[in-house]
């Protein structure tokens, strides 16, 4: 049998390296981390990126501002229209374009409901890499009702391409605000359920509490954002510190953790689907009539200029850095995604920590790996 | 030996293994549907009438796919070692009695073969995860050699406190002392260290840990295929229902308790019932489990067998011993057991509740944060460090 081995230079022990993925059923998409253990302890850790690497910010390069869109939602393909928001919201930055009230209402709900199946996808993956099989059905019973209602508005489960530059592509369906009410009301059943479902397990409280523990001041000075940060005790909410869209407007509470363990990361997450509920009530109560798109033109040439727009997606500080140099294309498109600086605090958070743990901590992190590689 | 007895011997070994095997196949099905209710699911439903067929489907699957050899496997381990675990799997059944009538072969020392022959089946997950020469196998095989070895201790210690009641290491005899009074009213205490132990010793949910899926994707049976994999599996599922009947005939009283005033045919047949209904509640219970809980760490794993349920499968026997030495009334020891289970629940939730903290999300108002002009997030954190 073959085994790669290092030596261990403290006492010359022999430690076993062991790849965890590219094709490892917990990793979340193909991510490799290579770990050298000690029994079951992990002595040091390495991540290797870039095996979903397809080049998008590339591609942005050569295609026009209306079709980068579609590339956004292809880069976190759980988080589609926190990502299209991010990149429209630059371009309309760019060119000053003023949004009608409509569409960022419009904008602001789906983003929330976005916001909720992506945790709620979290949600039920963590329950699998604690080893409970019954979490993920019940959270996807309640991502399908957010699902059906992205597909009636926006024409597409995942992919939607729907948020457009100065506005939304077309009008909300008749029946709108009765369906958004039948799925918060699902909604809000449905997460105190996942949540006695596991969040009081008293196993499941042992495999998370005080593992994986980042303090406040490590998870930003390895630019962690999100709820990771905001386990660890951190105030930070781009939507309430430095507000985009209409967020401004909302009244809603930030969930902030303590010791920044994965149990902090998994219950900021649950919390932040009832805050979520809260904004989309309000925005669907004052949800005005009115234009749904600015007048824009659809090949965009937006003036020479850069900008830098900050938004919170669902996995923390997604920034995107465009520059114009006049033309139908822009000059560059730097996406700062938060997947990626999250990823940045593993191998902190990976010290000392067991085999086991290694699971439950990537996943607290709530990796999409489509938005690291990019 | 004349012929006809190694006939008889042969047709046992057949009927046993088609039974078994047909108890499997069952067992998978029936599994799928409860996990599938549990889960809010239908379950398989395509396959022959609300899907019965799909463990033969799964099975055929299974036969017809290809086997693979990893290119470093030690060939001879790794083809070895699902027969390995298959083996003592089977072996147990020889002295298992489903009914007074019905038993390969009735031993008088029928406990100790049973505890013997399943220790086994370590060997065997060992020889797997050494065989495939995969790093993760070689880990899920150490995990398992672990955790079977650590478990054993309680279960064959629960096990012992049964075989002290009955005076006996007889199955059907232990079975016939209960006609009055079952031992898991006697000692529920030992009742719970026998499940327990004995899901670990399955490598079931909560103890699955050599097996994880989403840890070391499948432990030693990472590199397996086919129709060596559906041996491991047979095995598996096998080792679940001789829990389960063991469970039946040392704690539940088997056919004989609450009652069964029938002689002869009437008396074979609805034992048999019986014991599969009881079986089945049992079952059901470790299907539940699975649906229900998340799994353990392997350090709280030991933990929980060496701290815990070693000590008190020891305060088990004792206690037992003092009962049956002193001939005092029955319901003194089940006092006593009763107690002592009450305590060690107490004991487990209390250490949880006391090292674990629940609130430690709090929710600060985004008007709050709005009303401060300059915000400087560390600061009113409090409990950032």
């Amino acid at each position: 049998m073959q085994i790669h081995e290092t030596e261990n230079e403290t006492d010359g022990s022999i430690d076993l390296m062991i790849n965890m993925g590219p094709q490892h059923p917990s990793t979340h998409g193909v991510f490799r981390l290579v770990i050298w253990v000690d029994g079951e302890r992990i002595i040091k850790s390495e991540p290797h990126i870039g095996y979903l690497h397809r080049g998008s910010e590339k591609i942005c390069e050569s295609e026009h501002y209306s079709q980068i869109v579609t590339l956004f939602d292809r880069m976190d393909y759980v988080g589609n229209l926190n990502s299209e928001l991010a990149f429209c919201l630059a371009t309309e930055k760019i060119m000053d374009v003023c949004v009608p009230e409509r569409a960022e209402y419009i904008r602001v709900i789906l983003c929330e409901l976005n916001r909720v199946a992506s945790h709620m996808l979290f949600y039920g993956v963590y329950g699998l890499d604690a080893g409970a099989m019954t979490p993920i059905l019940y959270a996807f019973r309640e991502r399908e009702k957010i699902q059906n209602l992205f597909e009636s508005v926006t024409g597409a489960r995942m992919m939607h391409n729907y948020i457009r530059i100065g506005g939304v592509k077309e009008n909300l369906p008749r029946d709108f605000q009765q369906r958004l009410h039948e799925v918060l009301e699902h909604l809000k059943r449905g997460i105190e359920e996942c949540d006695a479902l596991i969040s009081k397990n008293e196993m499941f409280l042992a495999r998370t509490k005080g593992v994986g523990a980042i303090s406040g001041a490590d998870a930003i000075d390895f630019g962690v954002t999100g709820p990771a940060l905001r386990a660890s005790g951190v105030v930070e909410d781009i939507r309430v510190t430095d507000p985009y869209s209409i967020y401004d407007r909302f009244d809603f509470n930030i969930p902030v953790g303590t010791y920044g363990d994965c149990w902090d990361r998994f219950y900021v997450r649950v919390e932040e689907m009832r805050e979520s509920v809260k904004i989309i009530e309000q925005a669907a109560r004052d949800l005005p009539e009115g234009d749904i798109s600015a007048a824009v033109r659809r090949i965009v040439r937006p003036p020479k200029g850069e900008v830098f727009v900050r938004t919170e997606s669902p996995r923390g500080d997604l920034a995107v850095f465009l520059v114009s140099d006049g033309t139908d294309t822009p000059y560059r498109v730097k996406v700062r995604a938060p997947s990626f600086a999250n990823l940045q605090a593993l191998e902190q958070m990976l010290q000392g920590a067991y085999l086991a743990d290694a699971v439950l901590i990537l996943g607290s992190i709530d990796l999409i790996m489509g938005e690291v590689d990019r | 030996m004349s012929l006809s007895e190694v006939f008889i011997i042969l047709a046992k070994a057949v009927i046993l293994m088609l039974s078994v095997s047909l108890v499997v196949l069952v067992l998978t099905y029936a599994e799928r549907k409860a996990l599938a209710r549990i889960q809010q699911r239908m379950g398989p439903t395509r396959v022959g009438f609300k899907g019965i067929l799909q463990p033969v489907a799964d099975s055929l699957k299974l036969i017809t796919k290809e086997d693979i050899l990893p290119t470093w496997a030690d060939r001879g381990v790794y083809w070895l070692a699902p027969i390995a675990v298959f083996v003592p799997a089977f072996l147990m059944w020889v002295t298992i009695p489903v009914t007074r009538q019905i038993v390969v072969e009735n031993l008088d020392l029928g406990l100790f073969y049973i505890t013997a022959v399943s220790v086994l089946s370590v060997l065997g997950l060992l020889m797997a995860g050494w065989g495939s020469a995969s790093k993760w196998a070689v880990m899920g095989g150490l995990r398992a050699a672990g955790q079977l070895i650590s478990y054993e201790i309680p279960f064959i210690m629960a096990i012992l406190g049964v075989a002290m009641l009955a005076q006996s290491l007889d199955l059907t005899e232990i079975v016939a002392q209960q006609h009055s009074v079952s031992f898991a009213l006697v000692q529920p205490l030992g009742l719970f260290i026998f499940l327990t132990s004995a899901l670990a010793e399955l490598g079931r949910t909560p103890f699955d840990i050599h097996h994880a899926e989403s840890e070391v994707i499948g432990g030693p049976f990472v590199e397996y295929s086919g129709a060596h994999w559906s041996i491991f599996f047979l095995a598996e599922y096998m080792n679940t229902f001789t829990i389960a009947v063991l469970t039946v005939l040392l704690f539940l009283g088997g056919w004989s308790w609450p009652t069964m005033p029938f002689e002869g045919f009437l008396h074979a047949t609805l034992s048999l019932i019986w014991l599969l209904i009881k079986t089945s509640a049992v079952l059901w219970l470790i299907f539940w489990i699975r649906g229900t809980y998340p799994r353990l760490r392997i350090d709280q794993l030991m933990a929980f067998g060496w701290k815990l349920l070693v000590p008190l499968s020891f305060l088990n026997i004792v206690i037992t011993a003092i009962v049956l030495f002193y001939g005092l009334p029955l319901w003194v020891l089940t006092c006593l057991s009763g107690i002592l289970l009450v305590g060690a629940v107490c004991i487990i939730r209390l250490n949880s509740s006391s090292s674990m903290e629940r609130d430690t999300v709090r929710l600060v108002s985004a008007k709050d944060v709005r009303s401060k002009a300059k915000f400087s997030p560390l600061e009113t954190s409090g409990g950032a460090e």
